[in-house]
């Protein structure tokens, strides 16, 4: 999809000003939190898992290159195949070849968010090939062409009333008055329509939450069952990964599992957790007949030893965009591609460049929420500042807020002129601030075109302080102090 | 109580409080005199460099950092009434030197020596000073002092002997209030939405005047509860704990004499 990063504020501002949306983040701003806390409070050993699973993945890190051979080996010797794509061009063309040696008219797709980075749907259906999304929220905004809002509930922006009459536009072979006010009748349509697209389909095409090096097996996390249908009843089965995907043991994927609902939506455990290894055996009741891994780096080898190294530790839970106060105002569609929230700040300009995602990493209060309830401990504020730097260096972003930071660093850095210029400034904002405070000021529109700014209440304190004045001790005071 | 029977404190008064609210730093000298420190308050401070930080530009902020650290190891402790700013120093500073040993080390031994003013009354000193104030108040966690210095147990503890205040709970008081240093003036509609997430959380307590420990929060929450109308005062929580509530709440009207009520002794 083309970016829309660039365009954040004006994105941001029409995200608040959308109803439906707004009751949606209101919606999810206190379910998703409220879940992920019960269920850690529920598992003692919740923190201990947190680093165990950053622990497992800082190890993948160093040693990738090993554990990607030795999982090439296995899904190899399991009878698979293992397409290594370095852009996500080359990702969409390996796919294409796949689906059209197989003679493939139509694709299902379990959701998959690294298809969504490669923009594979468009690409198929320039080429002739229909992919049809089957995770219930992929297959809503695939019918109105939107991209995901949120990395595992991809139309959480929108409302049931919205779901219905995106339904009634695309499902027109249906009865136009068939009742579909409740959340049952939405779910039994798609059903009953995707049913008969998973027998259809040529080529089932999923993600996968974790590549194992162990066994050559890849790992599905859902709630629907979708992926189940998408990977077993097609002839065909292509995964879709990334390459820091990769766990080294059975043990380690079922670490990560720990932590993974947990931090998603609070549940012990998705659904639907489903472990594939290679095609179908001779004994095996079901499976595909062919296996694919496109494993794909799209820059992620970049990453390594970088600032942005351990955003590479991910498993795409979405607890940082359940817990973000910016996230939760403005929802995913306003960060303008198709990661969003603290993960997409950071991971954006890494795959976008650095100059269209610029205010990603800026519209952050590096409150550190994010932070403190990742499964994975990845330092995300540390990351934002990371990319601040390399814009500051790169002398990305407003001329105006440059000047005005080099003026004042200037007098920070020197202790007298600051006390003169400062004094000489509280005084003559003194003069005006008699009512306590300011409804609008010169160049300070930012802050007062939404809140009144407290008037300074007289000189310095410093300079106070060193002509000798004291606090106020008249008050309530009572002049005791207890030692515990 | 700490082993030197008077130590040594520097107060890091924070920019915010040396230009907007004196009376903030005010009660943190009485504070800890009371408690027995031997407090200075060294000309040479301006501001910990937070604005050039989060900016991406750590040259600046390496300067400031470098002025600040001079200017204050010298002191026991360094104690700031700020979350914000002690977390700069305690947690950043050491950071900014990785290439350069010397001035880590310097950084190191500031930091590890830096406190926030009711952590530091609390966990350091152990005094819980007495105090009166008449009225239901609600505290914000500001979010560095939350989550990079563990303020959480301390300021609830001070507020609970403080005679005549009673302390009514937010659900939200761990989630941002939307200021975020530049951020808010960056991006004002985001920030709008959440200081308004605050505000309605804050009047949902029914408190008549909010706390914190940062006034950089404090002058956000203030600033919009006051273009809403909405009658909740926003005082730093050291005022309260040094009994120095008679001056008018942050952004409400002064004295007649223009001035907060400051007396010279």
């Amino acid at each position: 999809m083309d970016a829309t990063s660039l365009n954040f504020k004006n994105n941001a501002r029409g995200a608040i000003a959308d109803d439906p949306l707004q009751k949606a983040l209101a919606k999810l701003a206190v379910g998703f939190p409220l879940k992920r806390a019960q269920a850690a409070a529920r598992l003692p050993e919740f923190e201990g898992l947190r680093d165990q699973a950053r622990d497992i993945k800082n190890h993948v890190l160093e040693n990738l290159d090993l554990y990607l051979e030795a999982y090439e080996e296995k899904v190899i010797a399991s009878g698979g195949h293992v397409h290594w794509c370095a852009t996500a061009a080359d990702a969409r063309e390996t796919i294409l070849k796949i689906c059209q040696d197989a003679g493939a008219k139509t694709v299902t797709k379990s959701k998959s968010m690294i298809s969504e980075e490669i923009a594979v749907n468009g690409f198929l259906e320039d080429n002739g090939i229909e992919p049809i999304e089957t995770d219930l929220g992929e297959y809503i905004i695939q019918l109105r062409k939107e991209p995901p809002s949120h990395i595992i509930a991809p139309a959480i922006h929108l409302s049931k009333e919205q779901v219905a009459e995106t339904f009634r536009n695309a499902h027109i072979d249906l009865a136009a008055n068939r009742p579909l006010e409740e959340p049952r009748a939405l779910l039994e349509e798609a059903r009953g329509k995707l049913r008969e697209k998973f027998l259809r389909a040529d080529v089932g095409l999923t993600g996968a939450n974790m590549l194992i090096a162990e066994t050559g097996t890849n790992v599905l996390v859902t709630n629907e069952g979708n992926a189940d249908l998408t990977n077993n009843l097609p002839r065909v089965h292509v995964v879709i990964a990334s390459i820091e995907k990769i766990v080294p043991t059975l043990e380690d994927a079922t670490t990560i599992l720990r932590v993974l609902a947990r931090s998603a939506t609070g549940q012990e455990i998705s659904v639907y957790t489903t472990f594939c290894t290679g095609p179908r055996r001779p004994d095996d009741l079901d499976g595909p007949e062919e296996y694919h891994v496109v494993l794909l780096d799209n820059g992620r080898t970049d990453m390594i030893g970088s600032e942005f190294h351990e955003m590479l530790r991910c498993i795409r839970c979405g607890a940082c965009l359940n817990h973000c106060p910016i996230y939760k105002s403005i929802g995913g569609h306003a960060y303008g591609w198709v990661y969003s929230g603290p993960m997409g700040a950071v991971l954006i300009p890494n795959l976008i460049g650095m100059e269209d995602a610029q205010h990603l990493p800026n519209a952050s209060t590096l409150c550190g929420k994010c932070e403190s309830v990742c499964p994975m401990r990845i330092p995300l504020p540390k990351m934002l500042r990371k990319w601040r730097e390399r814009q500051y260096r790169a002398e990305i972003g407003s001329k105006q807020v440059r000047w005005a930071l080099h003026a004042w660093a200037w007098l920070a850095k020197r202790p007298k002129v600051y006390r003169y210029v400062m004094s000489l400034g509280i005084a003559m904002m003194g003069q005006f601030g008699g009512a306590g405070r300011f409804k609008s000021v010169p160049f300070a529109g930012g802050w007062t075109s939404k809140r009144d700014l407290a008037a300074p209440t007289g000189d310095t304190f410093i300079s106070q302080y060193h002509k000798g004045a004291r606090g106020d001790q008249s008050g309530e005071l009572i002049r005791r102090k207890i030692m515990r | 109580m700490v082993d030197s029977p008077s130590p040594r404190v520097g107060l890091f008064a924070t920019c915010l409080v040396d230009l907007m609210r004196p009376i903030v730093g005010f009660a943190a000298v009485k504070l800890l005199e009371d408690a027995g420190c031997t407090v200075s308050v060294p000309e040479a401070q301006t501001c910990c460099g937070q604005p050039a930080y989060n900016s991406g530009d750590n040259s600046d902020t390496i300067d400031i950092a470098k002025g600040v650290i001079a200017t204050f190891e010298a002191f026991d402790y360094v104690v700031v009434p700020s979350g914000s700013c002690g977390g700069m120093i305690s947690h950043h500073y050491p950071v900014l030197f990785e290439d350069d040993p010397e001035w880590k080390a310097r950084a190191q031994a500031v930091a590890d020596k830096t406190y926030e003013l009711l952590a530091f009354l609390y966990d350091v000193l152990k005094v819980t000073p007495a105090a009166a104030f008449d009225g239901t108040v609600t505290y914000h966690d500001s979010c560095s002092g939350l989550r990079e210095l563990n303020i959480k147990d301390q300021p609830r503890a001070l507020l609970g002997n403080v005679t005549g205040l009673s302390l009514s709970e937010g659900n939200e008081t761990e989630t941002c209030c939307g200021f975020g240093g530049l951020f808010c003036v960056k991006y004002p509609d985001i920030s709008e939405k959440m200081v308004d997430a605050k505000v309605a959380d804050i009047v949902a307590t029914g408190a008549d005047t909010v706390l914190a420990g940062d006034l950089g929060c404090l002058m956000n929450i203030a600033g919009r509860l006051q273009r809403r109308g909405i009658p909740i005062q926003a005082r730093h929580t050291a005022e309260v704990l040094a009994g120095m509530t008679a001056a008018p709440a942050i952004g409400e009207p002064m004295g007649p004499d223009n001035t907060h009520k400051v007396s010279k002794v």
